[in-house]
């Protein structure tokens, strides 16, 4: 009896994805080397930016999503002076997809500073070595 | 009949062993098991400029002029400049300290102003942005290498050597308005 619960306590564990939010955008992390660890995930906020997902491999315009919901440009600026109350050292992760136009971009900065919300990191996955890059410096 | 019956008899499944198989697992999948940390470019937005405030001067060899048109190419005060010069630019740049008069007077002066049209694909300006926190990060671990022995990211945080560092290559990233002629 022992030995089936604890293989049941394995399948779980290992079948468990801790994931709260549902991503309701599509990302394709853009790829970067000089990238940094952010260690104290607590402060961090995030941001996506990215084609709606409809469904079925679908998608649609590129929206925002902060949290659980997808919000309006407009809104960002409240929602982060919100939770910068809440935690004054925030970092706002931006999570956005690789094949977005920057305007977006520029906008939600604009936002972000006129919230106070001035730590942000550009959301992007190690660069495999190897590849094009192939610079000797 | 009776033969069949004694063969069921003999017929078990060794149960011993799975507590440590079991266990052995938990340990794999323990070791295996990566939780995704997240990784990225950090940088600070500069505050929301007062309305009735001018922008700081600052003088023209001083200031690095990087624009991703939307075409993607990028542009180093107008010139079009390839991808994989971007960051041997940028160092020659910062780390002029006086010698080129059209370059930077010294590292602490010199600021690189990055600017995008809004059409530009977000991939290459994270590749441009790359390379400009690419030629930051090799002048910092040079100069850390030269003084203490070891790179920049070894320094313990919030030391005394950190901050030096920091005071020699201020990161002075500046992220301007786009252009609206785009």
């Amino acid at each position: 009896m022992p030995d089936i619960v604890f293989i049941l306590l394995i399948f779980f564990m290992v079948t468990t994805v801790l994931k709260k939010i549902k991503l309701k955008v599509h990302i394709n992390y853009p790829k970067a080397k000089n990238i940094e660890k952010i260690e104290q995930k607590r402060l961090i906020s995030y941001i996506y930016v990215g084609p709606r997902r409809l469904g079925a491999g679908k998608y649609g315009k590129t929206q925002i999503q902060i949290d659980n919901a997808i919000v309006d440009m407009n809104d960002i600026s409240s929602i982060e002076s919100n939770k910068l109350n809440q935690q004054p050292k925030l970092i706002v992760s931006i999570r956005m997809d690789k094949n977005t136009h920057t305007g977006v971009l520029i906008d939600i900065q604009k936002q972000l500073q006129d919230a106070g919300a001035l730590r942000i990191n550009y959301s992007s996955k190690p660069e495999n070595s190897g590849g094009s890059s192939s610079s000797s410096m | 009949m009776l033969i069949d019956k004694r063969d069921r008899d003999s017929a078990e499944i060794p149960g011993s062993s799975l507590a440590d198989i079991a266990f052995l697992l938990l340990i794999f999948f323990l070791l295996v098991t990566t939780i995704n940390v997240d990784t990225g470019i950090g940088l600070v937005l500069p505050p929301k400029p007062k309305p009735n405030q001018s922008p700081p001067k600052i003088k023209k060899r001083n200031l690095m002029d990087i624009l991703v048109n939307a075409q993607g190419q990028v542009l180093i005060n107008n010139k079009p400049t390839p991808m994989n010069q971007i960051k041997k630019k940028v160092k020659n740049f910062i780390n002029n300290k006086g010698k080129n008069p059209h370059l930077s007077v010294s590292p602490k002066k010199a600021v690189v102003s990055i600017k995008t049209a809004r059409q530009t694909m977000y991939n290459t300006y994270i590749s441009m942005f790359d390379q400009v926190v690419g030629a930051y990060k090799e002048l910092r671990n040079a100069a850390s290498q030269a003084r203490f022995g070891k790179n920049y990211d070894a320094l313990p945080d919030g030391s005394a050597a950190q901050k030096k560092i920091q005071k020699l290559y201020p990161k002075q990233i500046s992220i301007a308005k786009p252009e609206n002629n785009d």
